[in-house]
């Protein structure tokens, strides 16, 4: 966990002072509306559907449990009880008073956190691995990296007015757990040769209207260049992105009508100029930067442990747990607990106060008291003894949290949609809740293993429908509700030293769209084709989806083929 | 007059901005007094309009660049650059790059869209002068400057990214 230091600090405060003045001259009517919103919208405060929406940073994901607890506090004092935690690591209120927004940062600034740059046309919160700093195939800690980024962008006084949103991701794994090809930046540790740490610069991904899996624009960048080349990409960005259509803005656009070469050709000219320049890093910097995370005093543990092996032996529930939900430490005798945000019946990343001062409890408890956001909307214990997983799982049980489903077709990623957002075309929070009650068998829900389903209430994709192995898309026709699906996408390979490497791509739009009340009947239809031409269980929905394209699933959706055996019949009726 | 910020102080603004018409006609410009031209109308006459007896300076759109105007730094007193609204931020890149990569000393003037709460990153990216727009409470503007103490990342203003100042410290 980063520690502030002073000027950290002084920063956050002086930021709620700024934000308390530009309220308070809105509100007096001397700052107009049009105004009021960019301002605002830098520091994470939209106008929603039927309230304010604040979104407070948590930046790469990382939490103290002292912070949550103030987050718990803030639910219930300024909202009703409860907050969203988002896919891009942050989490949201969703009724707070715009009047007692400056209170609720000034709240925030006591525990080291804040709502920079959580919305508005600028950089926004830096994500990464939400198993970084523990993942057995980490080659750097992403949480340094980010942190070194999360300073550099804050009040970047050049790129706070970009043409549009900015998002930067850091994968410091092998595996890519951070979407990091469907990001304006992503950026992927490697070594060189010589056993020098560098990036992978991929540029102009994203999702949205017009998805794109980014390409990559320098396979090594040094570690000291990366700040210098990142004001590189920015500047080209700034002055040539578009700045005529919102929805041709994102740097992707950019990317893709300049084309790959020529826009590397600007950055890699632009960079000539900024190139060994004072934004250029020092070893001591990147050292006091990890200087300043405090971190967990792991005691020596052996790797086995035979009460535990035993648990895992004689309690099945407790094996599906683990087997789903846990995840390999790189400290023999500790794991990593993913706590399901994605109980069936409630909506995805939705989390009350109570429970976060629970998982707060948790986490003091068990994990060195810190926590970790996902952007698959769940929270992590980062650091449990082995020792203590079965008594962790038997305390999540009892929150609500120990839902076996990580990676698994109810771990729904999913907006907070109409319900909320005044963008959505649909509501996305009831048909993540339908699919999850058709699909609550456990014992079939495991025989289909991994599948991502991914819901976004409309183009502007928050669910990530696009990189979903299903996706599913809310859409207007003529004031009604629809649902579009897709199949194929996939965030990238998330899974470490696979021998199918499966990379990022994004996903087929399988038809016609669908009413409301069809879409669990479509689901389970995809799932029923899969069934029937997997070779094996080991072959996932993705890889089938690859394997043999799309039109058998159009197929058993639309009825061109008969797509149920009355084998499979039964089986889905006594699922 | 319209309202400008030089030296953290208010003060009167003695230069004339001149635009084109709405049909794209240039702008007549007076014999004698210091005028702000377009950068249309100084890449077609620059050598006329240096020679005048009142100084004359240029002002960029947005979408124009430093480079238009790089060659022609050492006969301009002041370089102006127009915000269309709070949201195009180009200007700021235009700014810097005046600065950093050209070495303009001279005055680089925010117009357009200048108001309180646009005025430190502009700082920050090296203009000097703000002509605020019209109604803008200056007093309340001049506040802006102190709202934020610190800058993380190396510009116009500080050089050195912090942590180069901190090594130094």
């Amino acid at each position: 966990m980063y520690t502030y230091d002073e000027i950290d600090q002084r920063v956050v405060e002086q930021r709620v002072a700024q934000f308390r003045d530009q309220t308070r001259r809105f509100l007096a009517g001397t700052l107009i509306e049009e105004e009021f919103r960019p301002l605002r919208l830098r520091n994470g405060l939209y106008v929603q559907r039927f309230a304010p929406m604040l979104r407070v940073a948590i930046p790469y994901g990382m939490l103290s449990s002292r912070q949550l607890r103030t987050l718990a506090h803030i639910a219930r004092k300024y909202d009703r009880d409860y907050g969203h935690f988002s896919t891009r690591q942050n989490i949201q209120y969703n009724w707070p008073k715009l009047e007692e927004v400056p209170d609720i940062l000034a709240e925030l600034a006591t525990v080291q956190m804040h709502a920079i740059q959580t919305s508005g046309n600028c950089i926004r919160n830096i994500t990464a691995d939400h198993f970084g700093g523990i993942a057995k195939d980490e080659i750097v800690d992403s949480f340094v990296w980010c942190e070194i980024l999360r300073q550099w962008s804050t009040f970047h006084p050049e790129f706070n007015w970009l043409p549009r949103k900015f998002k930067i991701a850091i994968n410091g794994a092998s595996a890519d757990r951070t979407a990091t090809h469907v990001h304006d930046i992503g950026l992927h540790a490697v070594r060189d040769a010589g056993g020098e740490i560098g990036f992978r610069v991929v540029v102009g991904g994203g999702l949205g209207r017009t998805p794109v899996v980014g390409p990559v624009i320098r396979e090594f960048l040094p570690w000291q260049h990366l700040l210098t080349y990142l004001e590189a990409v920015l500047r080209v960005y700034n002055r040539y992105g578009r700045r005529d259509n919102l929805y041709k803005a994102r740097i992707k656009i950019l990317v893709r009508e300049t084309g790959k070469d020529k826009f590397t050709e600007e950055v890699e000219a632009e960079w000539a100029h900024l190139k060994d320049g004072p934004n250029t890093l020092l070893a001591e910097e990147v050292a006091r930067i990890a200087g300043r995370f405090t971190k967990p005093a792991y005691q020596t543990l052996p790797e086995h442990d035979a009460s535990f092996a035993g648990q895992l032996a004689t309690d099945t529930a407790f094996r599906n747990w683990y087997q789903r939900n846990v995840f390999a430490h790189k400290v023999p005798g500790y794991a990593a607990v993913t706590l399901s945000l994605k109980k069936t019946g409630v909506p995805p990343g939705d989390a009350t106060s109570a429970q976060m001062e629970a998982v707060a409890d948790l986490a003091d408890q068990y994990s060195f008291g810190e926590l970790r956001v996902s952007h698959e909307q769940n929270l992590i214990l980062a650091d449990v003894r082995v020792s203590d997983l079965h008594a962790v799982w038997q305390k999540a049980q009892g929150l609500g949290f120990a839902t076996p489903n990580i990676g698994l077709l109810t771990n729904i990623i999913c907006c907070p949609g109409g319900d909320f957002c005044s963008l959505a075309n649909a509501k996305s929070i009831p048909v993540a809740q339908a699919i999850q009650e058709r699909f609550d068998n456990l014992d079939y829900l495991h025989d289909i293993g991994e599948v991502d389903l991914n819901i976004s209430g409309c183009m502007n994709a928050c669910g990530h429908h696009h990189v979903g192995h299903i996706g599913v898309l809310g859409v207007d026709k003529n004031g009604e509700e629809w649902y579009q699906i897709e199949v194929g996408g996939n965030q990238g390979e998330t899974r470490a030293g696979a021998a199918n490497v499966r990379g990022a791509s994004i996903g087929k739009v399988i038809g016609p769209s669908f009413a409301r009340a069809q879409v669990p009947d479509v689901i389970e239809r995809l799932i029923t084709c899969y069934i029937d031409k997997r070779d094996s269980e080991v072959e996932r929905f993705i890889d089938v989806v690859h394997r043999i394209g799309i039109e058998p699933f159009k197929e058993y959706v639309y009825g061109k083929a008969d797509p149920q055996s009355p084998r499979r019949n039964r089986q889905l009726a006594s699922a | 007059m319209a309202k400008l910020i030089r030296n953290l102080r208010v003060e009167t603004d003695n230069w004339l901005l001149l635009k084109a018409g709405a049909d794209g006609t240039p702008p007549a410009v007076p014999a004698e007094g210091d005028v702000i031209v377009p950068l249309s109308l100084w890449q077609l006459r620059k050598d006329a309009l240096a020679a005048r007896s009142g100084k004359t300076a240029v002002w960029l759109e947005s979408k124009d660049s430093a480079e238009d105007v790089a060659a022609d730094l050492h006969r301009l007193p002041l370089v102006a650059i127009h915000f269309p609204s709070i949201a195009d931020g180009r200007g700021y890149s235009i700014a810097r790059l005046l600065r950093e990569r050209h070495g303009y000393k001279g005055e680089v003037r925010a117009i357009g869209a200048v108001f309180k709460d646009v005025l430190l990153g502009m700082q920050r990216c090296g203009f000097d002068t703000y002509a605020l727009r019209d109604g803008e409470d200056a007093d309340e503007a001049l506040r802006a400057f102190d709202d934020l103490a610190d800058t993380y990342q190396a510009n116009v203003v500080e050089p050195l990214p912090l942590f180069r100042r901190r090594a130094i410290i």
